[in-house]
């Protein structure tokens, strides 16, 4: 998911890593930082803002190391994903690198695979899976099965998505 | 009472469907002032004429005992240029590569300014403009309610029931024998070659389905209603089409544990003409089972407006053949 979040460093050198490691550590993907070194607060910490993309369950993690190196964190606004979109896939989806798949979904920053049901009859045998996709809108919904459509097209996956009265804006 | 003579190219399911209910409902196109007379009928090989009027049942009895429905060595187009009549009824086979002799016997009526009721879908899904067109010119009607849906009156719904709203998109099930193969796979759990084999059986698929399971059929029924309904000009080339030979059971029971059905959806949204599998909540209107076709419309001022029938048959689409018959010449 997409967390933006306003924090407040102390204004001494270094600071900016205290932010950037954990994300990092955690397996985050930094989006934007912006620094107000002009909007010293009366308390003489520097505003900043970050966004970055995480795993859901690692939310709470970075705040916790943010809280325990000084950090003050002022507020977190995560996106909240408000539609959910099932998508069945057939084809030889291990085979053609299924991480790969999943990643590129991901990395859309707007919708996120939550889970993955996945059906092999036999070796050889094309399998099919069941995918559940959260998004943050209906938009970002169509544009992640639009994603998976085009990987689907180079793997040379059969891509079942909803009717069109379903995903509609 | 209007005399309108007809002639019937094409003899087979559809063919001596059309026969059996001129027959059976003479009475009730009587009171709306038409008297219907089939003066020629052509099958592949031979051919029966009488300008007076023919015994239709006497025809039926023949063509079922002998494989013929008269003696006569005379084709299709040359009755259509030869014998005075007003109406050309072609039932003949799709051909979807070159309009086959669907095509040229629907050229030779407009040239003669003779009015065309089809359900061969093949003519129009190559050359609906250029047909529209020639019949416009020449001052004839053309009606092909039966080339889509069968029994369902998709056409004339939009083009006349709904009169005064725009159509935005359509989605549907337009192919029964696609719809029957992926109901029966998810009832039985069973793979795909087994149920194609057990809809041949049933006479539900054709020998060669290759047309219906490809989407083939599904394709050229959307480029008709492309055309006939948001007036798009669209060919067979224009649409993407997926068929449903790669669906699993594993798939549809992954659907099915989530609350859908797959089924084959022929859709027309803004310029795009597609034909795929795809997931419909069972709850859905779409969600129709068997050999049905459904069809949903999105309109401006109504809302979404399904309706369901039987997509095909000898009599369900003679039904449709005779509806666009007394919308031509009903006072
Ligand atoms: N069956 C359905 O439920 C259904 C539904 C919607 C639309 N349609 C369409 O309706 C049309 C007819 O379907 P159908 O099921 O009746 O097909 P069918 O049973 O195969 O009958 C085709 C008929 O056309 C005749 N024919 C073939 N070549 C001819 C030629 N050159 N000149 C004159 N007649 C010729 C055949 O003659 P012989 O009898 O000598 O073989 C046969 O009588 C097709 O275009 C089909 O796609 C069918």
């Amino acid at each position: 998911m997409r967390v933006s979040m306003d924090l407040e460093l102390k204004d001494i050198p270094g600071q900016l890593l205290l932010v950037l490691k954990p994300i990092s550590d955690f397996k985050g993907n930094l989006v934007t930082v912006v620094h107000h070194h002009e909007k010293r607060t009366p308390r003489g910490t520097i505003p900043v803002q970050v966004v970055f993309e995480i795993k859901a369950d690692k939310l709470d993690d970075i705040i916790s190391k943010f809280e325990e190196s000084g950090v003050s964190v002022v507020s977190v606004d995560e996106k909240r994903y408000l539609e959910h979109g099932t998508v069945i896939l057939i084809g030889h989806i291990v085979h053609t690198d299924i991480q790969d798949t999943i990643d590129k979904m991901d990395e859309t920053g707007c919708a996120e695979l939550v889970d993955l049901n996945l059906s092999m009859p036999k070796i050889d045998c094309p399998s099919s899976a069941c995918l559940k996709i959260d998004a943050v809108n209906k938009e970002e919904l169509n544009l992640v099965i639009e994603l998976l459509k085009k990987i689907a097209v180079e793997k040379d996956l059969l891509v079942i998505e909803p009717i069109e009265s379903e995903l509609r804006v | 009472m209007k005399t309108i003579r007809t002639s019937i190219i094409g003899f087979g399911a559809v063919g001596q469907g059309v026969a059996k209910v001129i027959l059976s409902k003479n009475e009730y196109l009587n009171n709306m002032g038409i008297d219907l007379r089939v003066v020629a009928i052509a099958d592949s090989k031979t051919a029966v004429i009488d300008e007076n009027g023919l015994d239709l049942s006497a025809v039926l009895a023949r063509k079922l005992e002998q494989g013929s429905v008269g003696s006569e060595n005379i084709g299709g187009t040359e009755i259509i240029k030869t014998v005075e009549h007003d109406l050309v009824v072609e039932i003949t086979p799709t051909n979807i590569n070159d309009g086959g002799v669907g095509l040229g016997n629907m050229i030779a009526a407009f040239e003669k300014g003779m009015d065309v009721v089809t359900s061969n879908k093949g003519p129009l899904a190559l050359k609906y403009c250029e047909l529209e067109e020639m019949a416009k010119n020449s001052g004839s009607q053309f009606k092909f309610e039966a080339t889509v849906g069968g029994a369902m009156p998709i056409i004339n719904l939009a083009s006349e029931t709904l009169a005064g709203n725009k159509i935005l998109s359509m989605e549907g099930i337009l192919n029964g024998t696609c719809n029957y193969i992926l109901c029966r796979m998810m009832e039985e759990n069973a793979p795909y070659d087994q149920m194609v084999a057990e809809a041949q059986e049933l006479g539900i698929a054709e020998t060669d389905p290759i047309y219906d399971v490809e989407g083939i059929d599904t394709a050229c029924k959307l480029v008709i209603l492309a055309n006939a309904i948001f007036g798009m000009n669209a060919t067979y080339k224009d649409v993407s089409v997926t068929g449903i030979t790669k669906i699993t059971p594993e798939a549809l029971l992954l659907a099915q544990n989530n609350g859908y059905d797959i089924k084959l959806i022929g859709e027309v949204n803004g310029s795009k003409i597609n034909v795929s599998p795809k997931l419909v909540p069972k709850d859905n209107p779409l969600a129709v089972g068997g050999t049905l076709n459904v069809a949903s419309l999105q309109t401006d001022i109504s809302g979404p407006i399904t309706i369901t029938g039987r997509g095909a048959g000898s009599i369900e689409t003679a039904s449709a053949i005779l509806s666009d018959i007394i919308s031509i010449y009903k006072d």
